[in-house]
């Protein structure tokens, strides 16, 4: 009973926990596939591929992915031959200034993105001074510095992953392939660096992923080369539409996609390797083959699922037109609007003969009324008509500006984005 | 068997700050030799070896392979191959590309490596091995996989570092016998470091015993067994017991020695210190413990002594009685078991006897620890 109310209560708390986890991804990634202007689940209006279009047409959203991707490869290479340097150094040094030296290399990550984007702008800034370069030389170029500024502390991020593995590394192992008559450079090359090769793997995509998602330090560096975050939340600013959430959806399937596959190659080479243990050499050079891949592998039955998914996704979605549906929608929109029309104004004319009735009573003593219905001090927020307006702009560019009382200042009004256009 | 090519340390001295790693050593060792370094951990012997394959500058001194000064060549360029104590093969390469590393290096092309690695292998009787990863081998097929891949550099002298420290006692016992024979073999000099006496003995031409940076003895096994130069190398060389005292009088190769606590006995003086021993010096006198034979009761002269049994105890091939000396020290007597049978001498006083020729008298010196 009590353990049983246990387990019950570890599900409750999963799910909560999921749904807080990924809850804004499934949302995000399903309102990419809604036709409504704005990103939104509900109202459900029609399913569309248009933000995708509207995504890949986006020049500035596609240059700052450019950006992007150019200097996450200039991060990547800079800040894993620093990492691996400054990972070796550490197991040269002398002994007793490891520990020093271990605080000074990682700092960077403790300081402050801000602070780290400011100085560097800065220095280089000054470097580019000193040099006697103008304002167009290569020291200046958005690329270069936030390459460097964000591998100031990448670098330190690799170093971490790197110290890992190599602190599992013998050293008599380098000192055999010397004794052995190899050179220090091929000792390197043929030892050390296989050995770190996983390591450099993850490093790699740690520092790929850490410069794709960098915003403060790169905005104080990015000069003429805007990145996609920078785009993003210059987007932001005024509004954004469903074609952020298809780049969201598009991110993050990829992340899923790549994950599976490490993970089924995982998987793979855990089964070779307990394969390899039961197994002679003999047996192996048949048994161990393709279609094997999926047994005992989830990952992998994962990622033909999820491959599969996607063709078919790609493939409806060239496929499908949903024209019909969107004027569907439009027109049924029209239609709602024209009966509130058409109810407002049988409202005002109803107001208008009790008003002529009331005028009739009174004899025309108060004939200069202003706003007959403005008398209840709400300042007409609970009147029918305010609540009827709002649809009513939407369908029927109208006269009137939004309500604005959302306290957003209209960023999140899909107008404001028409009017931006 | 080729004549190999020789090691010589002339002078040498290795220095690690304060720290004197390595005092003033000099050994000359024949090409074609298997030549131990036996010392208790911490003595220098690895220093010494990673001396002679390049990894370490000595301080002072030269270190001569097949006559030449190695000083300024790297490890790289030596004609030695080590053998490492936890044996380093590299762990992502398969077995025969571990045992032909080499060749890589050498620019050998893979077909060739893959002949040399077929040979190898059959050499170390490990054929068909040579695709699987070192991690899938065991402790005894690794260490000649280890041995292997340092014979492909085709070196003229291998050096090796206590490469059977990590075996069980079965294996390492085995392994003993292979390495000497693939020594014999193959022809060329062995340098073997090792703490482990029985591993020195059983294998080596010669031994160099080391204590704390100084080499105290250099001979074949059987003098260092016998006729050890120093109370160390008496000491820690099998097993011995110790009687301190004074020279009283010296007879040509023998001495009189009044000890501290079993009365006057006689000795003879080791090889190395005949005439340099005066009456008055303080000596130790080291009797093996197998030399003893249980005496008559009563019997007394200056190759007796009499002690109280402690305890005894039985170990197969031997039967071990502990006594307790005069003064309280324990005297280890070891009686070769030959079918006799073993009386029970717990408590009682027995008087042992020894030859002078199995007694022998070193200068008073540092004891190696138990």
């Amino acid at each position: 009973m009590n353990n049983s109310f246990l387990r019950v209560s570890i599900w409750v708390y999963l799910v909560i926990f999921f749904l807080y986890l990924l809850g804004p991804l499934v949302i995000m990634s399903v309102t990419a596939f809604n036709s409504s202007a704005f990103p939104r689940m509900t109202p459900w209006e029609c399913l569309t591929f248009q933000w995708f279009g509207e995504l890949f047409q986006d020049q500035r959203i596609l240059n700052g992915i450019k950006n992007s991707l150019i200097i996450g490869a200039g991060t990547v290479v800079l800040s894993v031959a620093m990492g691996l340097a400054g990972a070796l150094m550490l197991t040269q040094i002398w002994p007793k200034l490891r520990a020093t030296y271990y605080t000074i290399i990682i700092a960077p990550i403790l300081i402050p993105g801000v602070v780290l984007g400011i100085s560097t702008l800065v220095f280089w800034d000054r470097i580019n001074r000193m040099l006697g370069l103008g304002a167009d030389s290569f020291l200046s170029n958005g690329i270069f510095l936030t390459v460097i500024g964000q591998s100031t502390f990448i670098a330190s991020y690799c170093m971490l992953v790197l110290v890992a593995r190599l602190q599992r590394y013998d050293v008599a192992l380098t000192e055999a392939a010397l004794d052995l008559g190899a050179t220090h450079a091929q000792a390197f090359r043929k030892i050390l660096l296989p050995f770190m090769r996983p390591a450099i793997a993850s490093a790699a995509v740690l520092a790929f992923l850490a410069s794709f998602e960098n915003y403060n330090t790169t905005t104080f560096t990015f000069g003429e080369y805007p990145t996609l975050t920078i785009e993003l939340a210059q987007k932001v600013r005024y509004g954004i539409t469903p074609a952020i959430s298809a780049l969201a959806f598009i991110i993050v399937a990829l992340t899923v996609f790549f994950a599976l596959l490490n993970e089924a190659k995982l998987k793979r080479q855990e089964l070779v390797a307990a394969a390899r243990k039961s197994a002679t050499v003999e047996e192996l050079a048949g048994k161990i083959k393709l279609p094997s891949f999926f047994a005992g592998n989830m990952a992998a039955v994962l990622l033909v699922v999820f491959a599969v998914a996607t063709i078919t996704v790609v493939g409806t979605a060239t496929a499908y037109n949903p024209g019909q549906c969107i004027a569907n929608v439009k027109e049924q929109k029209r239609l709602e609007a024209d009966q509130r029309i058409q109810e407002l104004r049988k409202q005002r004319e109803e107001q208008r003969k009790k008003r002529e009735a009331e005028e009739a009573e009174q004899g025309g003593a108060q004939q200069s009324t202003p706003k007959p219905s403005n008398n209840s001090g709400f300042g007409n927020v609970f009147a029918p008509n305010t609540l009827g307006g709002d649809a009513e702009e939407e369908s029927s560019d109208t006269e009137t500006p939004p309500s604005n009382n959302g306290g957003f200042g209209g960023v999140f009004d899909p107008n404001s984005l028409q009017t931006d256009q | 068997m080729s004549a190999g090519v020789g090691v010589d340390l002339e002078n040498l001295w290795i220095r690690f700050g304060d720290f004197v790693a390595v005092r003033d050593a000099n050994v000359n060792i024949n090409g074609g030799d298997f030549f131990s370094f036996l010392g208790p951990s911490g003595c220098g012997k690895t220093t010494i070896l990673r001396a002679v394959s390049g990894f370490l500058d000595p301080s002072e001194g030269k270190v001569l392979i097949g006559g030449k000064d190695m000083r300024g060549i790297g490890p790289n360029k030596r004609p030695t191959a080590l053998i490492f104590q936890n044996l380093a093969l590299f762990p992502l390469m398969k077995v025969w590309e571990n045992i032909t590393f080499s060749l890589e290096i050498s620019g050998a092309s893979a077909k060739e490596r893959r002949k040399r690695a077929d040979e190898l292998l059959d050499m170390i009787a490990l054929p068909d091995q040579g695709d699987k990863l070192p991690s899938e081998l065991s402790g005894g097929q690794r260490q000649r996989v280890a041995i292997a891949r340092a014979l492909c550099a085709e070196p003229d002298v291998l050096l090796l570092d206590e490469p059977l420290s990590a075996l069980d006692l079965k294996l390492r016992q085995h392994m003993r016998t292979e390495l000497r024979e693939i020594q014999k073999r193959v022809g060329i000099t062995f340098i073997y470091i090792t703490h482990d006496q029985g591993e020195a003995l059983t294998m080596s031409d010669s031994i160099a015993v080391m204590r704390a940076g100084v080499i105290d003895q250099i001979a074949d096994g059987k003098t260092i067994y016998n006729d050890p130069n120093t109370a160390f190398a008496a000491s820690f060389v099998g097993e011995n017991n110790v009687f301190r005292g004074k020279v009283k009088q010296i007879m040509g190769n023998e001495a009189l020695i009044s000890t501290n606590r079993s009365g006057e006995l006689v000795a003879r003086i080791s090889s190395a210190n005949q005439g340099k021993l005066k009456a008055g010096d303080d000596a130790m006198m080291f009797i093996r413990p197998e030399a003893f034979a249980i005496a008559a009761d009563g019997a007394s002269g200056d190759h007796f002594v009499t002690a109280r049994v402690n305890h005894e105890e039985f170990e197969g091939n031997v039967f071990n009685i502990f006594t307790e000396g005069d003064g309280g020290k324990e005297i280890k007597v070891s009686l070769p078991n030959l079918g006799q049978s073993f009386d029970d001498h717990t408590g009682q006083n027995i008087t042992l006897e020894y030859e002078t020729r199995n007694a022998v008298l070193v200068p008073a010196g540092e004891l190696a620890a138990e």
